[in-house]
């Protein structure tokens, strides 16, 4: 899928974020920015909504800790109750240390893989890149020319220290 | 970054101006370079010591653990105090990147990779030892609960040696993730800029398609923190577990309640002098002044007198709970440690541990890299003989004098732990050779941090 976007080119974080905040102002949606690093409070200034990933951990840690005590109860007590130094069968303390790793590894690694699919990262995947320096020392701005006035955005833009604004077609996947 | 409510007496964490074009190319230029002389060298007497420690590992396997200088009273000695050792190294790195984020202690940004990787190699170091004292190390997916024909027999989840198996996967598989997640912003980045075309190809799949896009990026700041929340009280488990080992047994000087914080002080303390250790070589040689500083460095010293000193403290607390619980054992135990045969292991261990880090308290010496890694080695060496301590002199003399035995290791369980010190630093070299060593992207992201102040 092709599409026509308005590009700006910063070469400076806050720059950046001082336009995003002018163009949200005057109701312009942004597509995207691609930073070299992440640009704090830049995420904000778009409206990007927030992560679902707590929810994610809580859930999958969650369902780590019954697996553990479901596990460690089962086998211990009722599948094969052994007799090991005269403790209880079902030890409950003794179990505490098992479901907390539980927990942490599920939680973990749950998270790593909905951040994964959420923003599908993944090997072979071949990225949107407008300028290469994007992971480098460049700030990009992609702005939908759909519906939007390419003179006033890039004059806005131009004022805001954009070093380019110009209109380019951009496969979204490539 | 606004600077608005940073203190003017904070300095800036990169010291010399720089543009972020600058940044990328200190740190990933190397990659792209020919190894130098020194790496090479490096690298391939690292891999010589690797090899020669696995094909002792090989022979060990072959023939047996009889290649050990165990006998019935000390029933495991080498073998768990390397092990016990390469954890608590582990534990610097995971420190920094999980600790000091939640701490928001921003000069970590420069340290962080090389640590995290260390952990990583460390902790897989410390792997091979139960591996290898498995005996039938291809029988080791008995220690996991799963559904079998011998019953079904399950594991003891009463043990902790059990709880070990949990922590150690747990925290290898958790650390190997925190990491990888962290290095796809800067494998992105050696994708854009190199102009060879197998680099292109095989970073690009390195890096899961990165692109830098702000959406993404929102959700990578979450998981950083989620990740550290989840670490944080996850390293600080698995030196407590890793001290139960012995804590929960009955042995005069094991069976003491302090074990879980005195050993992870003790796992801060060494892991931290072996991050010295390996900056104070690779800000050097990788020419990295300006990002590893020796603020550093004198940051981490400071670490290791707090820790060094806990762990003073706890050896003292050792001693006067052993005289005060009036129990004879424990008594002799802890006599037998500091004058029995093994005076000079527990004598070199005080020296090194808590005589050596209170050199630190003069910020001179703090800043001297040479001392710094001097005593770095020697912190290093005082933690390997403090497990040696706790394991050997604690089995050696038990409840019966008929039974009392001494114990040294063979030259299979020297070259086996030389070996270990082989794996870890071929792995290192490799690291420092693949991937950046340094987390560009959050170097650039903190490059403001008290600029105006200057």
């Amino acid at each position: 899928m092709r599409k026509d976007f308005i590009i700006a080119t910063f070469d400076d974080d806050e720059k950046v974020l001082h336009a995003t905040e002018k163009a949200v102002d005057k109701k312009i949606s942004i597509y995207d920015i691609f930073t070299p690093f992440p640009v704090h409070g830049l995420d904000e200034a778009m409206g990007i909504k927030r992560s679902i990933l707590p929810y994610v951990t809580l859930l999958a840690g969650a369902a780590g800790l019954m697996t553990a005590i479901a596990l460690q109860v089962y086998t211990s007590a009722i599948d094969w109750p052994m007799n090991i130094g005269g403790k209880p069968a079902n030890s409950i303390p003794a179990f505490i240390p098992v479901s907390f790793e539980l927990t942490v590894l599920f939680g973990a690694h749950t998270t790593v893989a909905a951040f994964l699919v959420l923003n599908k990262l993944f090997p072979g995947k071949k990225p949107v890149i407008i300028d290469p320096a994007q992971t480098e020392d460049k700030f990009i701005m992609a702005i939908e020319k759909d519906g939007n006035n390419v003179d006033d955005i890039t004059k806005l833009l131009s004022d805001e220290g954009a070093i380019n604004v110009e209109v380019k077609n951009i496969d979204l996947n490539p | 970054m606004s600077d608005a409510h940073v203190s003017k007496l904070r300095i800036p964490l990169v010291p010399e101006d720089r543009t972020y074009k600058q940044i990328s190319e200190d740190v990933l230029d190397t990659l792209e370079q020919p190894p130098t002389k020194a790496w090479l060298a490096g690298f391939s007497l690292s891999a010589l010591i690797m090899t020669i420690g696995f094909l002792v590992i090989g022979y060990e396997i072959t023939t047996g653990i009889g290649t050990w200088g165990l006998n019935k009273t000390v029933g495991w000695s080498w073998d768990i105090t390397n092990f016990v050792f390469w954890v608590g190294i582990g534990h610097a790195g995971t420190l920094i990147s999980a600790i000091l984020l939640i701490f928001r202690q921003r000069w970590r940004t420069a340290i962080n990779r090389a640590a995290e990787a260390m952990t990583i190699f460390a902790v897989a170091c410390a792997g091979l030892f139960p591996l290898i004292h498995a005996g039938r190390p291809w029988l080791l997916y008995w220690v996991f609960p799963y559904p079998n024909t011998l019953g079904p027999l399950w594991v003891n989840f009463r043990s902790p040696l059990l709880w070990d198996v949990f922590a150690i996967s747990t925290y290898l598989t958790v650390s190997l993730v925190f990491w990888y997640m962290g290095l796809l912003p800067d494998l992105a980045s050696v994708r854009d800029r190199t102009k060879s075309k197998l680099r292109k190809v095989l970073y690009g799949l390195a890096c899961f398609g990165w692109n830098g896009s702000t959406r993404t990026w929102h959700h990578f700041e979450v998981l950083s923190l989620i990740l550290a929340g989840l670490a944080t009280p996850l390293v600080l488990s698995v030196h407590t577990i890793v001290s139960m080992d012995f804590a929960t047994s009955v042995i005069p000087g094991w069976h003491t309640t302090i074990f879980p914080p005195y050993f992870v002080a003790g796992a801060i303390f060494s892991g931290f002098a072996m991050v010295c250790t390996l900056l104070i070589i690779t800000r050097k040689v990788m020419n990295w002044e300006n990002y590893i500083t020796v603020d550093h460095i004198d940051a981490m010293c400071k670490v290791i007198t707090l820790t060094g000193t806990m762990v003073g403290l706890a050896y003292g607390t050792e001693f006067f709970i052993a005289w005060y619980s009036g129990n004879p054992y424990e008594k002799y135990a802890f006599i037998n440690r500091a004058f029995g045969p093994y005076w000079w292991a527990y004598w070199s261990m005080i020296s090194c541990n808590v005589i050596s880090p209170q050199f630190f308290w003069f910020k001179k010496l703090r800043r001297n890299m040479t001392f710094v890694f001097i005593i770095s080695i020697f912190v290093n060496i005082g933690m390997w003989f403090e497990r040696f301590v706790i394991i050997t002199t604690s089995l050696h003399r038990d409840f019966l004098p008929s039974s009392w035995a001494m114990y040294s290791p063979t030259w299979v369980e020297i070259w086996t732990f030389i070996g270990t010190f082989g794996l870890f630093f071929t792995l290192f070299f490799l690291f420092i050779r693949i991937l950046p060593g340094i987390a560009v992207a959050e170097v650039k992201s903190v490059y403001r941090y008290a600029r105006n102040n200057k």
